[in-house]
């Protein structure tokens, strides 16, 4: 069995990672979840985020708002809406969606506010990760 | 004929134009260079997603609950026509054999009883159509202020789209932009994006597990895939506009470079022919003595 699979990181405007990795935790909406080699083909949209692989060269950790990922036995392909290496940049765009989320859960009410107070919590916690 | 002043101003003009133009076609190289390379940097995303939103589509077309994205309204009696051109012109043929596509197919559409409108992108585009389709136009997306195109971009042009389909406004949505094929080489291309077209062959797929559901996704991919869909034709557009302005400035270069040649010699004539009726004139006084 193989060791490492294919991964490629890829948003509408570049292609933000590709190579070989062992492991991919990705922020599924129904959960997190990791891909390994030979796992099942799955088709999953993802919530927003982090994205964790695990390479050769250590672990690289991504900041992706929504998307889908495809994985196959031979490799994962990510599509993010918008991605980016984790940094100052992934959170501003995390925060805002906070906020963004806030506000809309705030003029809301019913079912359609919890599913977004979840989201907000959700994404605290993201952001209080990634520091 | 023209005195040697005239030509002299005239040959100063040209020569100044064809510096314009270089520089224009220089300018437009460079810049092409920059929007084949964010094209191609697309590609891969909307490969992908074209592959997924067909399988996808593939197995849930013909199921009743098969989103309205995908299956439409039911009619095709109202046609929204997005049609995308430049904000500049200069470009040769570029803004002109779009619209001539989208106003051909606004024409046969309405012989055919239905109900035309038409957004545009691009300032050059709502000029032209201005004129004689005036009546169908329903909104313009202004990109003047956009350097380089966005994926944001993209997204405030589907929002718009999603808007008014959601409000019933219209049935079917094609988007017309400009294949970029080559530098010489640019194709006006109308493609569908509501209803999505899923083609017939569909070919062995992989099973795939979704989750959440098929259908979950397919209505979380669908608008994705339109917007993907109207990136990939901005930058298609992108490239083949600076393409198109491209050769359009180097005919303009050359030209101005055979005009140049041809005052030249008209100016080098004249030239000699005064200083020839000049000598004449000295010797046939001297003779005359």
């Amino acid at each position: 069995m193989a060791d490492t699979m294919q991964f490629d990181l890829v948003s509408p405007e570049r292609k933000l990672a590709s190579g070989a990795v062992r492991a991919v935790q990705i922020p599924g909406a129904e959960g997190d979840l990791t891909a390994m080699p030979e796992h099942a083909p799955m088709i999953t949209t993802l919530r927003p985020g982090i994205l964790i692989t695990e390479g050769e060269g250590g672990e690289s950790r991504y900041v992706v708002t929504g998307g889908f990922a495809e994985i196959t036995p031979a490799g994962t392909t990510v599509l993010a809406e918008r991605a980016f290496a984790a940094g100052p940049e992934g959170r501003a765009v995390l925060e805002a969606l906070l906020t963004e989320t806030r506000e809309k859960a705030a003029s809301l009410s019913g079912p359609d506010k919890d599913v977004l107070d979840k989201a907000a919590g959700d994404l605290e916690r993201t952001i209080a990760a990634l520091a | 004929m023209p005195s040697l002043k005239d030509l002299k101003n005239r040959i100063g003009s040209v020569k100044s134009t064809r510096k314009i133009t270089k520089a224009m076609q220089m300018v437009a190289a460079a810049k092409l260079r920059r929007a084949q390379d964010a094209a191609e940097a697309a590609r891969p995303y909307a490969e992908k997603m074209a592959d997924v939103v067909n399988g996808l589509a593939a197995s849930v077309a013909g199921s009743d609950t098969a989103p309205k994205l995908l299956a439409g309204t039911g009619s095709d009696q109202t046609h929204l026509l997005v049609v995308m051109t430049a904000e500049r012109g200069l470009c040769g043929g570029f803004n002109s054999s779009i619209v001539k596509i989208a106003r051909y197919r606004a024409e046969k559409l309405v012989s055919e009883g239905k109900t035309v409108k038409i957004l545009t992108v691009g300032k050059k585009g709502r000029e032209q159509l201005k004129r004689d389709l005036g009546a169908h136009l329903v909104g313009h997306i202004d990109l003047s202020e956009v350097k380089r195109v966005g994926y944001e971009n993209a997204s405030d042009i589907s929002k718009k789209i999603f808007e008014m389909f959601d409000a019933g406004e219209f049935d079917v949505a094609t988007i017309f932009f400009n294949r970029f094929e080559s530098v010489i080489s640019q194709v006006p291309t109308p493609r569908q994006i509501i209803p999505a077209e899923v083609p017939e062959e569909a070919g062995a797929e992989m099973l795939y597990e979704y989750e959440p559901s098929e259908e979950a996704i397919l209505a979380d991919l669908l608008p994705r895939s339109v917007t993907t869909q109207i990136f990939t034709a901005l930058l298609e557009n992108a490239a083949s506009e600076q393409g198109a302005r491209m050769s359009a400035m180097d005919n303009a270069t050359r030209n101005a470079g055979d005009m140049i040649d041809r005052l030249t010699i008209q100016y080098n004539r004249s030239r000699q022919a005064a200083i020839t009726k000049e000598l004449i004139e000295i010797i046939s006084g001297a003779e005359a003595l």
